[in-house]
């Protein structure tokens, strides 16, 4: 065992969790905009099949915190980080890495769906076929498997050569689970999924979440209290670019360490 | 991080992607670096062919001499005074009739006009900026030649005014059209003030819009004065091009002949042997020429990231 | 009516009066043209050389060149300006390096186009040693259209919102997968577009091809890449200042005009058109 796989332990030993059960570590991790500090010394550990929420007031970095996982922010031309990240017990921001096995392994669905002006069915097998898989069978196989895990199979088995822009919001959000879903990913980041959609179709999405536990580690942001309260086993609050409380649920929302939690998660500012 | 397999048999990569898309990027940024090339290249290629024509010609003559006659059996002089006198008296000819029209007709689009008539009329004025010079050109000889001889009661209408007249008509759809973005990117909320304080819409554009887009407006008018400088083909065809110094201001200038820096490499250099003095010189006009536009574009360049940067 | 309504009437009349002008010009232009050009238009005069001396005959071989060196101008500047401005819209970072290329562009596009002959003459008829001849012209054109191509080609990749970029790279795509399977084939309608108008505007350019391969009269098409060729812009320009029977063929440098100017109208108008679905069918 190596190095980085003893830290690894002691971390889990810390948190009285088991090794196998550590799915990311954070650690002091910082992140820049330029000259305007995004995230400071941000440290926290996320379990495997567990939900994280992430809440916060608007520009509290959450979101920018959520696309360091699989590195989105590279795209951002001034963004300067510090400090690591590890999946497993790889650091994602290792020089070696292959960020595209990182963006393989680590999917992500965004605030706004976004599905390609394609066919149902060629959205969700994108993943696939940029990887080099061809084969036809395995293709249709895996497509069913994922828009019956995003709960859209029903909805759309019949018309898979349809556009995509032809679904409603809360299907073409679905869709979007559905097409990082393909690729077989291991964590599962939602950037406030449902922030656009109405109260049936959140639902759905919320429900969605609940089963996908079961196989996936998965991180959300969102910016409804009572959403994160419903769907996640373990809430971080993050003020201003700072991890200021990081729990259960439950004591985040009943019983927080911090005043100023309190504050936010009764609805004092935000 | 666990090599984690899509498949039971997953596809064989000969190179690891990132290593590809390196490459992929790399070439890329060879193709963008080729404009940066080009631009240094053509600099660079007319000082070099320029230099030697100095051997014989001094500086001092070609920059001051008011005579250029380079098939000269006794003789050849290279003075670049009557040419660059020429270009002047055209372009400024051209910027007198195209700045105002230019700006009325920006500020009509921009301002007056419905949408519908907008989206109509855009498209029309691109169309002028499609006209080939050639063509142009070729109307300067047919069609305001002959007006102009009539109106001035001359025996020949190929002249600076003519000139003017059609640069005017090739740099008018630059200048409508960048004097236009920058009307509509004044924000809105200034047209609201102005109005919301009891002045009329016409008052608003005068005092307001064209003012906040001054610098916009500018350098709309600098770009379109780089055209007309560089542009060949209608000069050398419709201004008569007598490579004597004009004389006679204004009128007399105006209405005799003259010999861009243009048209006269385009005369000349289809009749020079290469690689001789002649020659050389001819590039030292394009050179002159190249640096007089290249400054005129920078400088609006500069002009509109300002304006850009302060408007967005 | 007050004072201040009377202005703002007399004002937006001038306003008027001025897109007036600039309308006018486009019309007559069109009109002299059309008027005195098209009854020398037959299918003689689009198919046969020219005879006895230019007097005669039709503008055949000026046509074929004219399209030949648009086809070459087009095979340079296309692949070039296109990758420049992936290259620029989908790579490069807003650095020291990347300002300059943007501002080399906008000063090629402003570099007058007898500077592009200039540069042709010494590098490709010279150098290069192509001598004066097609290729040389239509490098010396595909250079000159570069900066067109690219300017036009970035504001298609622009349009494409960047979530498809986002999307495809969180699935783990590269960077050049992500371009071709999530922008191009959404950008290149629009990248063609332009650049057909870009190359509508080298078709009719004459001051760069004068001295690298537009000749006077040829009875024949290019054969080859080394052959000098006849070209519409070049030919009206002959028929109209160096002709030595000016006035007798003036008809023809009518009908000339009226070819040339009616081919890029047409290239115009389609293109305005293929932009005007492609706004209607606009993806978000």
């Amino acid at each position: 065992m190596n190095m980085k796989n003893l830290k690894q332990e002691k971390i889990a030993e810390d948190r009285g969790v088991e090794l196998n059960q550590l799915k990311i570590s954070v650690e002091n991790f910082n992140f820049y905009y330029g000259a305007v500090h995004a995230l400071k010394s941000v440290t926290m550990q996320i379990l495997e099949n567990t939900v994280v929420g992430i809440i916060g007031p608007s520009g509290c970095g959450k979101s920018t915190f959520l696309r360091s996982f699989n590195r989105m922010n590279d795209t951002i031309p001034s963004a300067r980080y510090e400090g690591k990240i590890v999946v497993d017990t790889q650091n994602i921001f290792d020089k070696e890495l292959d960020v595209v096995d990182l963006r393989r392994q680590v999917g992500m669905v965004f605030q706004k769906s976004n599905p390609f002006p394609k066919s149902i069915f060629d959205n969700v097998a994108y993943g696939l076929r940029i990887n080099g898989i061809k084969d036809r069978n395995f293709i249709e196989q895996r497509v069913e498997t994922s828009l019956k895990q995003s709960a859209l199979w029903n909805e759309v088995k019949d018309r898979l050569n349809k556009s995509a822009f032809a679904l409603s919001g809360g299907q073409q959000q679905r869709l979007c689970i559905a097409r990082a879903l393909a690729v077989q990913p291991e964590v599962l980041l939602l950037d406030e999924p449902a922030s656009a959609l109405d109260p049936i179709a959140t639902g759905k999405i919320e429900e969605l979440i609940h089963e996908l536990k079961l196989k996936y580690t998965i991180v959300i942001v969102t910016h409804n209290m009572q959403q994160a309260a419903r769907v996640s086993d373990y809430t971080a609050f993050f003020m201003l670019g700072e991890l200021v409380e990081y729990d259960k649920t439950s004591k985040i929302f009943t019983n927080p360490a911090k005043k100023i939690t309190e504050d936010y998660v009764t609805g004092r500012f935000g | 991080m666990k090599a984690i397999a899509l498949t039971d048999n997953p596809p064989k990569r000969l190179f690891s992607t990132a290593f590809k898309d390196k490459c992929v990027h790399a070439v890329f940024f060879i193709n963008g670096m080729l404009v940066v090339l080009l631009l240094g290249g053509i600099f660079l290629l007319l000082i070099q062919t320029s230099i030697p024509a100095f051997q014989e010609v001094s500086i001092v003559e070609f920059l001051t001499s008011t005579n250029w006659n380079p098939t000269s059996y006794v003789k050849a002089s290279y003075g670049i005074i009557p040419m660059l006198v020429s270009t002047f008296m055209v372009t400024v000819g051209a910027l007198a009739i195209a700045i105002p029209i230019g700006i009325g007709a920006a500020a009509y689009l921009s301002d007056v006009a419905s949408p519908r008539v907008r989206e109509i009329l855009k498209p029309t004025i691109e169309m002028l900026a499609a006209v080939p010079s050639v063509v142009i050109g070729f109307l300067g000889i047919v069609f305001v030649g002959p007006l102009i001889a009539k109106f001035f009661n001359i025996y020949n209408g190929l002249n600076a005014i003519n000139g003017s007249v059609l640069l005017a008509v090739m740099a008018l759809p630059t200048i409508i059209s960048i004097s236009e973005d920058a009307l509509s990117s004044v924000p809105y909320s200034y047209d609201q003030a102005s109005l919301a304080l009891g002045a009329t819409k016409w008052q608003t554009v005068i005092r307001v819009k064209i003012p906040a887009a001054l610098s916009g407006i500018i350098a709309a008018c600098m770009l379109g004065m780089g055209r007309a400088i560089g542009e060949t083909m209608t000069v050398l065809m419709a201004t008569g091009c007598a490579p004597a110094m004009p004389e006679g201001f204004p009128f007399e200038a105006f209405l005799g002949s003259v010999r861009t820096l243009t048209s006269s490499i385009a005369i000349e250099l289809g009749e020079v042997a290469y690689n001789t003095t002649h020659y050389y010189a001819l590039f030292a006009l394009g050179l002159v020429l190249f640096v007089i536009t290249f400054v005129i574009n920078l400088i609006s360049d500069i002009i509109l990231h300002n304006f850009e940067k302060v408007h967005r | 009516m007050k004072a201040r309504q009377w202005q703002q009437l007399i004002g937006f009349g001038t306003l008027k009066i001025c897109v007036a002008f600039v309308l006018l010009a486009l019309i007559i232009i069109a009109w002299d043209i059309y008027s005195k050009g098209h009854s020398v238009i037959t299918w003689e005069f689009l198919t046969a050389a020219p005879r006895n001396g230019m007097t005669e005959g039709g503008i055949y071989p000026a046509i074929v060149g004219t399209f030949y060196v648009t086809v070459l101008t087009a095979i340079i500047s296309i692949p070039l300006g296109m990758g420049c401005a992936i290259y620029l819209n989908e790579y490069a970072k807003d650095t020291a390096l990347t300002r300059i290329i943007r501002m080399a562009i906008r000063n090629l596009s402003g570099v007058p186009s007898i500077v592009y002959g200039l540069f042709g003459v010494v590098v490709f008829v010279q150098i290069l040693a192509f001598d004066t001849s097609i290729l040389s012209a239509g490098m010396t054109l595909g250079m000159m259209t570069l900066p067109w191509v690219i300017t036009s080609s970035e504001e298609a990749l622009k349009t494409v919102p960047q979530a498809y970029r986002d999307a495809s790279l969180a699935l783990g795509a590269t960077k050049w997968q992500t371009i071709w399977t999530n922008v191009l084939p959404y950008a290149v309608p629009g990248m063609l577009t332009g650049t057909i108008l870009g190359l509508a505007r080298a078709a009719g350019e004459t001051a760069p091809i004068l001295f690298t391969g537009a000749a006077f009269f040829l009875p024949f098409v290019p054969k080859s890449l080394s052959d000098q060729f006849m070209a519409l812009p070049y030919h009206l320009y002959i028929m109209s200042t160096q002709h030595h029977a000016i006035a007798k063929v003036r008809p023809l440098a009518y009908g000339t005009a009226l070819v040339l100017i009616g081919l890029v109208f047409i290239i115009n108008l389609v293109a305005f058109v293929i932009r005007y679905q492609l706004r209607k069918t606009k993806l978000e």
